[in-house]
């Protein structure tokens, strides 16, 4: 006769190594394991909390610049090297693991107004007030030699930015037009205007790779195509567009920083209302830069902060300021995604973390989990008010609060005005626009 | 219109005035001030009216009249029906062959339509712009696709791009690698000279050799070889396996004794032929033995041991196994001199069928060796067990040995008495079976004198009272052979009490305790005995209510199965009704303790009402609005009149049914909670569309506690994942399976200068 036994494998029960968890057998029974909702919310609340708690974003300040900076660049295959440019003309390459300068370059006489770097990461270019552009190697020169750029094109007007092809060996800059250049030549291989106001940045498409973008003084913003030598379209802003920034997965999306406090998002087949408007700050955009993710981008302001968007939000998640730092004028998002860098009038580099709670290094498989659930927990809850309150809560210079207030009503006052004019007016007489439309003046073909 | 007027005038006036044309261009005005005559004016105006009826307004527009007269100041196309022709202005007077050229030149220009005028240049550039738009949108347009995935995708891992591992062949790793370190040269030396293979490890040129020397035929038979042999081991495996699960005891124990049968015939042969092998082979075989002593694996350390130690309190079985491997433990740790020296003269080949067979020679022998009461008891109980026909010799042998030592007088007196009282035991647990088991003593017996005699003749030691008390016991025994044993046993523990209590350190092994208690249990037994005796059940010590609580216990196992085995038949007998009052009383105190352990509340009562008035409480109250003195006599002791009351109470209208109205166990608060209120959404959020679908989101929850570790990974997983320390590139078209325009995207104008020219010649024709 066969005797059927209680049998008890002890591989269900034994741990293979004194450092792995104890197995505990669990019973997912539901009526064992009662208020899941409320267990949920008071996790969700408490990791809310503690989000807000280690929220230190704040990682590191390079100082060196004698004045205020005026561009950055990242290195295309290097994480720790960044490169900046001055307004007294000096170029300087940073090492962010060792947060020190590794070296300094007097590139032009007066502003360094635009620099980038090339696709290979082995030598980058600068423009200035000079009216040159420069090539320079990105290895410094060998002891006791001269600092020398390796090519110097002098131009007959000031160039005010600069952006090199992601591909191929062209550059592009722009002031009185936009100019692209063989990297070989002295001469630009074609110049496109549409126009005669000054250019103020040019950027090429990451994806697409013959496709520009550029803005200039006169409020709009025109796209070229670099393969037919053309303009394609133009499009008029209430004001004036500071710079533009492509998205680096979504081939036909753009970002535009605008002078009256907004970002606009366009994709750049309707160019006659934009898909988002993002508004928070409350001075001039100065500088934006996508996330490599193409999920998030940062926004510089005049107002001496900087702010994070979601692309598909219109209020930005986050913002970063400190006491010190002033105006910041140009901002760069690191090719990891997972850091941020900005520029700004008080001669400072600073370090941020894109993720203003995340913890940095390597995490644990059970440290994982529990961010990830906890995300997913903020996630679930977010609308409940308790969560959102603190969620949102966000300490602001007494400025900037202030400005907030004040354009707050400002911003009321002019809707009120509107809906009484559409209430004592004829029906139909007076037009509604949306709030996105409200921005573009026209679109030129 | 002036033009017009101005092609008409000229083609009817004259060539002279022709020449005055630019002179006279704006006509009108001439018109107008020229003439003075009134008539003309008057014909006009009377044309102006006569034209007011509408007919005939274009013919105003005309003004021919006018040159009626021919003035030398005026053109007029009037009176002449004919038109004049280009060559009828270029004729002279006389034809002069000059001309002939100019005319031709004319002709040629006739003839020729009109160039259109060309485009401006904003206008070109306008629409050069919008065809390049319309082509850069297409090409963007691919990419939608990808997008759309993006922003839906669950999970975006970056960077993108997926770094495979790398895995090169071999080939290619040695061909760029090199030997830099000396020891490196050096392998790779001794490789090289001997040809060793490095990349393709299987076979070396020789080996290679070898295989191409071999001829089919033989490589034929080589692996009909091969095969045979591989079929005879999975044979001889599975054999092996099957006869491994075999269960029987007694079939392996037939194949123990058929291989040490074996060993021994081709030991003698071996002794025989080389009697230095056979030596050689005895030693290996005494080694062995001494291992297996060495190793005290039959000690009851073993955790199998310790856990029948545990089970044999309740189980027979196990019991006797513990027993078997005392036994064995025992005969392992024997020294094996002891036993050769009774038999040193029969030579080592006796020794070596004792090792080779050790069950069955060496009990016996060590059972006349000494006092051995593990042993004794172990062979009792196999052979008992056993009880077959294949060892029939074992019986009988042991048996007598048994008795041999009850009639024998020549061991220690304890030993003897515990182990009978063992054996006897033993069988009354049998007993219950075996009824025919009361014949066995007396057919043993005779068995007894014949092998006790061998026995005996090496017995010395004699003790008096021994004799007498195993003499008595006999006698009893075989005449009372169909007494129920617990009836037999009833002198042996008086008499062994005091023997017991002289060597505690006896009292080892559990059997031996339990016999402890039994005894004590045997002398309690006594008393009920008699009443019990009807229903043949030994289960009486048990039910007694005057038991002491001790053996309770320690005979519960069985208490309860009796109980559950007898109780039909219990019914009629006389202990049973007092067993039910007792479990009557028992319910009852149980009752009763309840009862005053919850004396002072009323829970029920309480929570009626308590439900009696919350529901009251949540009545709509009327209002009473009477006021007493109020168009009447008022004071103390005076009430407003019903029909005063009646008129100005305000009766509350009903509320809506209590949701609590069906449920008598259940108080529903329809009040709503503000401190609840706080935490909760008010307004539904954006993507949702129904509360509903709000509220399923919500009631599902994502924690490990609520679900499987894959389930909860599942729900956790992150939107994006960025691995730290990599760059994230631009999406590529690559990335996403497009092909990549193999397109330089430089200019067109510097790739191809005359491309563009042509298109714009093109255009220009449109």
């Amino acid at each position: 006769m066969k005797v059927k036994m209680l049998s008890r494998n002890p591989d269900n029960y034994v741990r293979e190594t004194k450092l792995d968890l104890q197995r505990v057998p669990r019973n997912y029974d539901p009526a064992l394991h009662p208020f899941e909702v409320p267990r949920e919310y008071v996790r969700a609340l408490n990791a809310t909390k503690l989000e807000r708690v280690f929220a230190k974003p704040f990682l590191a300040s390079l100082d060196g610049h004698r004045d205020g900076v005026n561009c950055l660049a990242k290195h295309p295959e290097n994480l720790a090297t960044v490169l900046s440019g001055a307004c007294d003309g000096e170029v300087r390459i940073w090492n962010l693991t060792q947060r020190n300068c590794i070296r300094t370059i007097q590139a032009h006489e007066g502003f360094v107004r635009g620099i980038c770097t090339r696709f290979c990461g082995t030598s980058f270019f600068t423009v200035g007030d000079d009216k040159t552009v420069k090539q320079w190697k990105m290895d410094g020169p060998g002891y006791g030699d001269e600092e020398e750029p390796l090519h110097t094109i002098l131009g007959k007007t000031v160039y005010t930015g600069i952006d090199h092809h992601w591909k191929e060996a062209v550059f592009a800059t722009c002031g009185q037009q936009v100019d692209i250049w063989d990297e070989q030549r002295t001469n630009p291989i074609c110049s496109m205007t549409w126009g005669f106001d000054s250019i103020s940045s040019v950027k090429f498409n990451p994806i697409e790779t013959f496709l520009l973008g550029s803005c200039a003084s006169d409020r709009n913003i025109v796209l070229y195509d670099m393969r037919q030598a053309t303009p394609l379209k133009k499009v008029i802003l209430d004001m004036r567009t500071n710079t533009i920034c492509w998205n680096p997965m979504e081939a036909f999306i753009f970002t535009a920083a605008n002078e009256d406090y907004n970002l606009y998002t366009f994709d750049m087949r309707a160019l006659d209302t934009p898909v988002m408007v993002h508004m928070d700050h409350v001075s001039a955009v100065l500088d934006v830069d996508y996330s490599p993710t193409g999920k998030e981008f940062v926004s510089a302001s005049f107002d001496k902060s900087i702010r994070i968007f979601p692309v598909d939000k219109s209020r930005s998640r986050e913002v970063y300021h400190t006491k010190r730092m002033q105006h910041v004028i140009c901002v760069k998002w690191t090719s990891d995604s997972k850091y941020i860098m900005c520029g700004s009038d008080e001669m400072n580099i600073r370090l941020w973390k894109a993720n203003a709670s995340e913890k940095l290094g390597v995490l644990t498989s059970r440290e994982k989990a529990a961010k990830d659930y906890n995300q997913k927990l903020k996630e679930k809850f977010q609308h409940y008010p308790h969560i959102k309150r603190i969620a949102r809560h966000r300490h602001l210079p007494k400025s900037i609060y202030s400005q907030i207030q004040e354009q707050r009503i400002m911003k009321e006052a002019r809707r009120r005005k509107e809906v009484n004019r559409i209430k004592h007016s004829k029906p139909g007489s007076v037009p509604i626009v949306s709030e996105k439309k409200k921005h573009v003046v026209a679109v030129v073909k | 219109m002036n033009v017009n007027q101005v092609a008409e005038n000229l083609a009817l006036s004259h060539q002279e005035e022709l020449v005055d044309l630019p002179k006279n261009y704006p006509l009108s005005e001439n018109e107008d001030e020229g003439d003075s005559d009134g008539e003309r004016k008057h014909q006009k105006l009377l044309e102006a009216i006569s034209s007011l009826d509408g007919k005939n307004r274009r013919k105003l527009a005309e003004r021919s009249e006018a040159s009626l007269k021919v003035s030398e100041f005026n053109v007029s196309s009037e009176g002449s029906g004919e038109k004049l022709v280009l060559a009828d202005l270029l004729e002279p007077v006389k034809t002069s062959s000059s001309l002939a050229t100019v005319k031709k030149q004319l002709s040629r220009v006739k003839s020729k339509k009109t160039v259109e005028l060309p485009l401006n240049k904003e206008e070109i550039e306008r629409i050069h712009r919008e065809v390049a738009f319309n082509k850069t949108a297409q090409v963007l347009s691919k990419w939608d696709p990808v997008v759309l995935k993006n922003r839906q995708a669950e999970q975006l891992v970056f960077p993108l791009e997926k770094e495979e591992p790398a895995i090169a062949p071999i080939e290619h790793v040695l061909s760029g690698w090199k030997a830099r370190t000396p020891l490196e040269q050096e392998i790779f030396n001794l490789l090289h000279k001997n040809k060793q293979p490095v990349t393709d490890p299987l076979l070396t040129p020789v080996e290679k050799a070898s295989l191409r020397a071999m001829s089919l035929e033989e490589a034929k038979m080589r692996r009909a070889e091969l095969q045979r042999a591989r079929a005879l081991q999975s044979y001889y495996e599975a054999k092996a396996r099957r006869e491994k699960k075999i269960k029987s005891k007694k079939y392996h124990k037939v194949v123990k004794k058929g291989k040490a049968k074996k060993a021994l015939k081709e030991f003698e042969q071996l002794r025989k032929v080389n009697p230095a092998a056979a030596l050689e082979e005895l030693e290996k075989i005494e080694k062995a033995r001494m291992m297996e002593r060495m190793s005290l694996k039959h000690q009851n350390s073993g955790k199998w041991a310790k856990s029948k130690a545990i089970m044999a309190k309740y189980d027979l079985e196990a019991r006797q196994a513990m027993q078997e491997q005392l036994s064995k433990n025992k005969e392992l740790t024997q020294k094996l001199q002891v036993a050769s020296e009774s038999e040193e003269e029969e030579g080592g080949t006796e020794d070596v069928e004792e090792l080779l067979v050790p069950d069955v020679v060496n009990e016996v022998q060590m059972n006349a060796d000494g006092p051995n009461p593990w042993m004794l008891r172990s062979c009792t109980s196999d052979t008992k067990e056993a009880a077959t026909q294949e060892d029939p010799e074992q019986l009988p042998e042991l048996e007598a040995h048994g008795v041999s030592e009850s009639e024998g007088e020549e061991r220690p007196m304890a030993e003897e008495e515990i182990l009978l009282r063992e054996f006897e035991e033993r069988r009354s647990l049998r007993k219950r079976s075996e009824l025919s088991q009361d014949a066995e003593p007396a057919g043993s017996q005779e068995t007894i004198d014949s092998g006790s005699q061998e026995v005996l003749s090496e017995l010395r030691v004699l003790s008096q009272k021994l004799k007498e008390n195993h003499q008595s016991r006999k006698q009893k025994a075989s005449s009372e052979g169909t007494i129920p044993q617990v009836q037999r046993e009833e002198p042996a523990p008086e008499e062994e009490e005091p023997l017991l209590l002289q060597r505690p350190e006896r009292v080892q092994t559990l059997e031996e305790l339990e016999e402890l208690g039994k005894e004590e249990c045997f002398q309690n037994k006594e008393l009920p005995r008699p009443v019990l005796e009807e229903q043949q059940s030994e289960r009486t010590p048990n039910n007694r209510p005057d038991a002491p609580k001790e053996k309770k216990k320690k005979e519960q196992m069985i208490d309860l199965q009796n109980l559950l085995t007898t109780q039909s038949p219990s019914v009629k007998s006389l202990a049973v009704p007092t067993i039910e009052e007792l479990e009557d009383e028992e319910e009852r105190n149980h009752r009763q303790m309840i009862k005053e352990a919850f004396a002072g509340d009323d829970v029920i009562r309480d929570f009626l009402k308590e439900k009696r008035e919350a529901v009251e409480a949540s009545k709509p109250k009327d209002v009473d609005l009477t006021l007493p003195g109020w168009g009447e006599w008022g004071g103390v002791g005076l009430k407003p009149s019903a029909k005063k009351r009646r008129r100005f109470l305000i009766k509350a209208p009903e509320g809506p049914p209590r949701k609590d109205k069906n449920l008598p166990n259940v108080i529903i608060s329809e009040k709503r909670n503000i401190h609840a209120a706080a935490h909760q959404v008010q307004v539904l959020p954006y993507p949702f569309t129904h509360h509903r679908q709000f509220e399923r989101t919500i009631q599902t929850p994502i924690g490990s506690t609520w679900n499987t570790q894959r389930a909860f990974q599942k729900l956790t997983t992150p939107k994006v994942v960025t691995k730290p320390g990599h760059i994230i590139k631009p999406i590529k078209a690559e990335d996403v399976g497009y092909q990549s325009s193999s397109r330089s995207d430089l200019p067109v104008i510097q790739r191809n200068p005359k491309r563009i020219t042509t298109r714009h010649n093109k255009e220009e024709k449109l």
